[in-house]
């Protein structure tokens, strides 16, 4: 299904819970649900140029992410192996992506001899179609969630509404871009584009059960979701979550948040179900140490995470007595193939590369069109949606996000893995290039680059141009600028202006100097 | 030493100012500084905007060009860029590898040894802080990202010009966050681009400086361009400019555009 060409489609995510049929008309979702969590609405450019105009976004998102960029960087700086750890991280990392099939087999092994099943999924539609069935076998219409990107990734809420089941987002962030009917913005903090007052009334509009003199002091938020969250949690028979760690060689897998709200989930219902992409794997349990240290720190800037659960298999007596293990591909081997770009598979999903990022910051995780906005998006989603040989081509929206970057490196820096993006967004540039080698279409920025590799690759050619150039030198009239340029400039002299080239080049100038210094004049 | 010169392809032909400045610096200092003129550019542009096979050529004549300093005749180059500087030592030698071109890029990993960024140069190579500079105004410094990140520079430049004489020298606020510019992505990316610049234009209009200087002219042809539209007032100038400048020889204040009821 491609409806992303301007034809998302419109199903509704919230499910029917009270709200009353007035507030079902959209007064905050600019995002209609797309089909394709991973590619919806224009390309970046364009998609950008809209989100901009969105002040009340850009404030809301300048004052998080400089907020949560803030509390990253004290207790980074804190800790004195920080650099030696990001080193450990890499490592363990790439130790994962070379020997993938045979810890997913220890894994499978270690889970099923604790009591687990487990279930591989090629793709979303076979995930979607697994938790789907076991969630029928149980009886359940209702599923509660905790935060996940796998799940969102695939679209799973979406699925299960569609076979009656609705699906409980228990992350608060997640509940409110949930009842607003919206997208996810932020891979960690969801609803990174709201602000407290949006929430309240997101709140009294969509919750049912909220109080009506509720208002946007952030703590009477939390209550209010939490006696809305805690029925749910107590009636539901099947919980679904995501996974931050499977450890292969115990089985144990891990999930790590804040609110406490995962821990309900993945302790009182009698049925659990974790979808994980294979890439979440790490090797043994002792190297928990590693990332336990290094996500916090970088997700939200915390020292230590405040509620870890870790569980292996079924334990008899104690939290769920049926658990399923869903192991997703969708996409993940296609990138594992690829020389340059298989790092992005080690990302923790931290979003420290989100916070730091100065596109991110301007234009909203909106803007980038997948549930993996920012940096890490810009090489992960076009690398998970495009066709074999990893690429998109030039018709397909993602085709542009690997060009939605200045290349500032910010985010390199932060990570915590150290996935070296802006290098793997340069040679997905170049992919998406060479792909639209040899079609026969005008395509005027091949043409200009071109034409500048032939007088760039010579001093004399390079030399005559800019001394063309030079004639050019009174354009800039009075002030030495060019305030109106025809295009493709005049996308620059739209806010900027652009100087008039100088009377004389600088190889020009270095001539008459060296003579000079050959006549002793100068010296 | 003998040191070559990297000009770089913008400041050759749009802002002479920085590679003229660092020749009359690098001179002052003793030094002989030759300027090979089969030079055209480090492939920068091509790379970045994803047309690798079209960089090259651009490469192979930048290698080559600068291959002497690799044998010796040449004790370094010098760069008044940090993107350059940046693309020379991270991006050449790969960029000829995926073209199968080892031997190329092995000169191009030799050449890139001898490479420096101008700060690098004279901190590192030449273990000078104060260069005997003049310059009686207000100034900025923006950091420009490659040159803080892929270089590591870190305060080198503002070594420099904390040692230059009478120089006013106040904190960019915000200063590490990108000006925007990033090759290609201004036009591709304009309005986010241009996002971008307003917030960095308003942190360096905030410090009522003269000028706002940087170790690479892209970044502040973007700048420079935004404060100009502007008409804020504040002009731009290299880093070499500022050292360059004397009691004897001053670099003069860029001309800038000013507001209108002003003029």
């Amino acid at each position: 299904m491609s409806t992303f060409l301007g034809l998302p489609g419109l199903r509704r995510r919230v499910p029917d819970d009270g709200a009353t049929a007035a507030s079902a008309a959209e007064p905050w979702g600019a995002v209609p649900h797309p089909d394709e969590p991973l590619r919806w609405g224009e390309s970046f450019p364009a998609a950008a140029k809209h989100t901009l105009k969105n002040e009340q976004l850009r404030k809301n998102l300048g004052h998080a992410t400089r907020t949560i960029r803030g509390k990253r960087a004290a207790v980074v700086d804190e800790v004195p192996d920080w650099e030696a750890l990001r080193d450990t991280g890499s490592a363990v990392k790439e130790q994962v992506m070379a020997q993938l099939p045979d810890l997913l087999a220890q894994l499978e092994e270690n889970v099923t001899a604790r009591g687990g099943v487990v279930h591989w999924a090629r793709d979303a539609a076979e995930a979607n179609r697994i938790v789907t069935e076991i969630a029928q076998a149980k009886g359940a219409d209702e599923v509660v969630k905790v935060k996940s990107m796998a799940t969102q990734e695939i679209g799973l809420n979406e699925h299960l509404a569609d076979e009656g089941i609705a699906a409980i987002e228990t992350d608060l962030a997640e509940l409110i871009v949930q009842l607003a009917d919206d997208m996810p913005s932020h891979i960690l903090v969801p609803a990174i584009h709201r602000n407290r007052a949006e929430i309240r009334d997101i709140f009294l509009a969509r919750m049912g059960d909220a109080p009506p003199d509720l208002s946007d002091v952030p703590r009477e938020l939390a209550m209010a979701a939490r006696a809305h969250l805690r029925r749910k949690f107590l009636s539901a028979k099947v919980a679904v979550s995501g996974a931050n760690f499977g450890v292969a060689d115990t089985g144990t897998l891990a999930v790590v948040e804040s609110e406490g709200n995962g821990r309900m989930c993945l302790t009182l219902p009698e049925t659990l179900v974790t979808v994980m992409g294979i890439e979440k794997l790490i090797p043994t349990y002792t190297d928990l140490e590693v990332f336990l240290q290094l996500l916090p720190r970088s997700s939200t800037g915390e020292r230590m995470n405040p509620y870890t659960s870790l569980w292996t298999g079924v334990t008899p007596g104690d939290g769920p007595q049926e658990f399923h293990l869903v192991l997703l591909d969708n996409g993940r081997t296609d990138v594992l193939a690829d020389e340059v770009g298989r790092s992005a598979l080690h990302c923790i999903r931290c979003s420290a590369c989100l916070n730091v990022c100065p596109v991110y910051e301007r234009v909203g995780g909106h803007a980038y069109g997948s549930v993996y906005p920012g940096p890490i998006g810009a090489i992960l989603t076009p690398q998970l949606t495009a066709a074999s040989g990893g690429v998109s081509g030039a018709d397909d929206v993602n085709a542009s996000l690997p060009y939605a970057s200045t290349l500032c490196g910010a985010c390199y820096d932060v990570c915590p893995v150290k996935i070296d993006i802006p290098s793997i967004l340069v040679d997905l540039r170049a992919r998406e290039v060479d792909a639209d080698r040899g079609k026969h279409k005008v395509d005027p920025w091949r043409a200009a680059m071109k034409a500048a590799s032939w007088v760039m690759s010579d001093g004399g050619r390079f030399g005559l141009a800019g001394r063309a150039a030079t004639l050019g030198h009174g354009l800039g009239g009075r002030d030495g600028v060019i305030s109106k340029a025809p295009p493709p400039a005049s996308a620059w002299t739209r806010d900027r202006d652009l100087p008039a080239p100088p009377d004389e080049t600088f190889r020009q100038w270095m001539a008459e100097h060296e003579h000079g210094e050959q006549d002793g004049g100068e010296r | 030493m003998r040191i070559a010169l990297a000009a770089t392809c913008i400041a050759d032909t749009l802002f002479p100012g920085a590679p003229r400045a660092t020749v009359r610096l690098l001179e002052r200092l003793g030094h002989d500084v030759v300027f090979p003129r089969g030079q055209a550019c480090c492939g920068q542009m091509h790379v970045n905007t994803g047309y690798l096979d079209e960089a090259v050529p651009v490469i192979r004549n930048h290698v080559e060009t600068f291959a002497p300093a690799a044998d010796g005749e040449w004790d370094a180059v010098v760069v008044p860029s940090g993107s350059c500087t940046g693309s020379i030592r991270h991006q050449q030698a790969m960029v000829c590898r995926r073209a199968g071109l080892d031997d190329l890029a092995s000169t191009a990993e030799a050449v890139s040894a001898k490479t420096y960024e101008l700060s690098e140069l004279l901190v590192d190579v030449l273990g000078l802080r104060d260069v005997g500079a003049w310059f009686p105004h207000r100034v900025t410094y923006h950091p420009t990202c490659h040159s803080l990140r892929m270089l590591r520079v870190g305060d080198k430049p503002l070594q420099l010009l904390r040692a230059v004489t009478d120089i006013d020298l106040v904190e960019l606020p915000e200063a590490e966050s990108c000006c925007g510019f990033g090759g290609t992505f201004a036009l591709k990316n304009a309005d986010t681009s241009a996002a971008m610049l307003a917030d960095k234009t308003a942190n360096v209009r905030s410090t009522e400086a003269q000028v706002v200087t940087a170790g690479d002219y892209s970044c502040l042809m973007h700048i420079g361009g935004g404060l100009s539209r502007q008409r804020a007032g504040v002009g731009t100038m290299h880093l070499a400019e500022i050292l360059a400048s004397t009691r004897e020889e001053p670099t003069p204040l860029p001309r800038t555009r000013t507001p209108e009821v002003a003029r």
